[in-house]
């Protein structure tokens, strides 16, 4: 057992299913040779060959739409976007087919296919390299989305993005892919998809948040505890489909709710949550819902980014506020 | 300046039966087997009348919007009877020809424009992928299942379908480079039928063909007369065997005209010109090949009128068995979504049998 940061973990789980499964194939922008422009894939074509591990041209349409139909013969392809800043041009393919093939076909079809992709602000990266448009794959039925948040998650829960019988958008926070390490046994054990992890028990208030943002929600719960308010931490991980009644079994018990998210506010997976608490738990609740996120802005560029992102500040000032409310 | 030249190309150009069905050069020894010709012929007869069936469906309210292929009946067809059945078939909406020569039903089709994707879980052809109707990601398609059977070490081709006006979506490029690139076995079907709805091919592009669009994914790219069967099979056959043989992808640009509306919700006569139509009705594939049997002394009336006969009553037949097939129920939308519900559409999938179930009620 090593102890590895969140990228080493996406390497490791690919690894131990390139290893164990000889459908898997990964495919991408300068996944090959380079190992990823965030090293995700480094030493993998080294391994397991330039027939598995592949350096494909530069479209992400064609990157999308070739997992669609090599997933169609039942090969599992793990398919990299650079950035989640370029997959825009896939989304035709994604939308329009990954997540519908199954249901069009009643079944005929299905598609065990994973597309990652790197997203969200703080690393000073160029325009359209920093936006957090989870809110988007989540809409879409037939897609499941998956955000780890720390190295286990990403090692456990990117093991079960591709043995998933269905389309996976696997996004991850790049801020947060060398801030800690976790000790994790390769031993190609998965969590569950569809499955919040509560990381903090606390009976005062829940704080629920995912990704990066994970961090700076886990450092104000460890705050408002010396302040003496004893804060519930969720971390959603499955953003689609969302394990609400881990998050309603939570605002059961304490009343009180922040929700924490990187992405702008309005239209959100935070507005979802919300909405969701409001219709099967209101009469739980002790105060209004608190949401703190980015701005309802272009994510800036970065001279700007750390005005944009939510803060450990921020988070608390929100978080007593909901706890004085009366 | 001393200039060198580092590329060209040139397109060649297939037919074997003119318009009058007098053959332009040697024919191809299938085009010689009178039996095979007849087949074509009336595979060619069924699509035609299974489109007009499907036309009066549209027309009377029982199906819903139909795109049919009225005047290039010898494309679908022709690349059709080239496939066998391992290959992998990724029609587009015009595909219906080939679709029917691959093992896709008349009922399965008619089923699925009549809005119900059962009809896309076809009892035969089982890797084929439903009809894709958002324009050109077909192309993609056909190269991620290639690049599959290629990693499997199988000998099996891919066959995919574009109208012209689709070559001009990035999907196309994107498809047919990697396939060049990679070397798949894929033949890439481009129908020119001369307009994308309304717009016609001096809109869509500068280029002479959609043929030389292949030169840039650095692939073999070939024009046939689409309204020639001979040259369309003999082209197909071609690009089959080298596809299922390690030769990789070619692009075939097949010239037709459609004789028909884009679908039943368009109204052609907005923007085509009557007299080139009529011209174009002189140069459809059927009566040419009919020329052509008959002159081989392979066909009569008396053949066209039983044919017709038999053909009407297996389109009828298909035609009942789709009207006799029952509504989806709700639950449909909800059990194909993903390999298991997720908890929180479960109370969804409730809500709409109940509603639907009341409603059945109240009737």
């Amino acid at each position: 057992m090593a102890a590895i940061t969140l990228i080493e973990a996406v390497n490791a789980a690919m690894a131990y299913e390139l290893e164990h499964d000889k459908d898997v194939v990964l495919f991408g922008e300068d996944v090959g040779k380079n190992g990823g422009v965030f090293r995700a894939t480094d030493g993998l074509q080294k391994k397991y060959g330039t027939d598995r591990v592949i350096d494909s041209p530069l479209a992400e349409s064609m990157i999308a739409g070739l997992a669609v139909g090599m997933a169609a013969q039942g090969m599992k392809p793990i398919a990299e976007m650079q950035f989640m800043g370029f997959i825009f041009p896939a989304v035709d393919q994604i939308f329009c087919h990954a997540a519908r093939m199954r249901h069009r076909t009643r079944g005929r079809l299905t598609l065990p296919m994973v597309i990652r992709a790197p997203y969200g602000g703080g690393i000073h990266a160029p325009e359209h390299h920093s936006e957090s448009t989870e809110a988007l794959f989540a809409h879409i039925p037939g897609l499941k989305v998956v955000i780890p948040s720390n190295p286990s998650r990403a090692y456990g829960l990117m093991l079960a993005a591709i043995r998933d019988p269905d389309p996976v958008i696997f996004l991850e926070p790049k801020r947060v892919y060398r801030i800690v390490k976790h000790e994790v046994e390769d031993n190609g054990e998965e969590y569950p998809l569809e499955a919040c992890f509560v990381d903090r028990e606390g009976s005062d208030i829940t704080l629920i948040s995912w990704g990066a943002m994970m961090h700076e929600t886990l450092q104000a719960a460890e705050k408002l505890a010396a302040e003496g308010i004893d804060a519930e931490v969720i971390d959603v991980a499955t953003i689609s489909p969302i394990d609400m009644d881990t998050i309603l079994e939570s605002v059961q018990k304490t009343g009180r709710v922040c929700i924490v998210q990187e992405a702008p506010k309005s239209g959100s997976i935070g507005s979802e949550i919300a909405a969701e608490i409001a219709e099967k738990a209101i009469l739980s609740l002790l105060a209004p819902i608190g949401r703190v996120s980015g701005y309802d802005t272009v994510m800036p560029y970065y001279r700007l980014e750390k005005q944009y992102m939510p803060t450990v500040d921020r988070i608390l000032d929100e978080a007593r506020k909901i706890m004085e409310y009366k | 300046m001393t200039t060198t030249t580092v590329a060209s190309f040139e397109i060649k150009y297939h037919q074997y039966l003119d318009a009058q069905g007098k053959p332009t050069q040697e024919l191809p020894a299938f085009a010689k087997d009178m039996d095979k010709m007849r087949k074509l012929y009336r595979d060619m007869a069924l699509l035609r009348a299974f489109d007009a069936k499907a036309y009066a469906l549209q027309r009377t309210g029982k199906m819903g919007t139909y795109p049919a292929s009225l005047g290039q009946e010898a494309i679908g067809i022709g690349y059709g009877d080239a496939m066998t059945s391992e290959d992998v078939l990724i029609p587009y909406y015009r595909s219906t020809g080939a679709m029917l020569k691959h093992g896709i039903t008349m009922e399965e089709i008619l089923l699925y424009w009549g809005g119900d994707e059962s009809g896309s879980n076809y009892s035969v052809a089982k890797e084929d992928f439903p009809i894709c109707v958002p324009i050109a990601n077909q192309i993609i398609h056909a190269s991620g299942v290639a690049k599959a059977i290629q990693m499997r070490g199988q000998k099996r081709a891919v066959a995919t379908e574009i109208g012209e006006g689709g070559t001009s979506e990035g999907d196309f490029y994107e498809g047919i480079n990697v396939a060049g690139i990679w070397n798949l076995g894929v033949v890439f079907m481009v129908n020119n039928n001369q307009w994308a709805i309304s717009v016609p091919t001096e809109i869509q592009t500068a280029c002479e063909t959609y043929a030389q669009k292949a030169i840039a994914a650095g692939i073999e790219g070939v024009q046939v007369d689409g309204n020639d069967i001979i040259a369309v099979k003999q082209v197909a056959e071609y690009a089959f065997e080298k596809a299922r043989n390690g030769g990789g992808p070619t692009l075939i640009e097949a010239i037709t005209y459609r004789l028909c509306d884009h679908t039943t919700a368009d109204d052609a006569s907005r923007y085509d010109d009557p007299k080139v139509k009529e011209e174009a009705w002189k140069n459809e594939p059927m009566v040419r090949l009919r020329k052509y049997l008959e002159a081989n002394k392979a066909w009569s009336d008396k053949d066209e009128e039983a044919m017709k006969a038999e053909i009407a009553k297996e389109v009828d037949a298909a035609v009942k068995a789709y009207e006799e097939t029952p509504k989806p129920g709700p639950e449909l939308m909800f059990d194909h979504l993903y390999a298991e519900l997720p908890e929180l559409t479960k109370p969804q999938r409730e809500a709409a049998i109940k509603l639907a179930e009341k409603a059945r009620g109240a009737k």
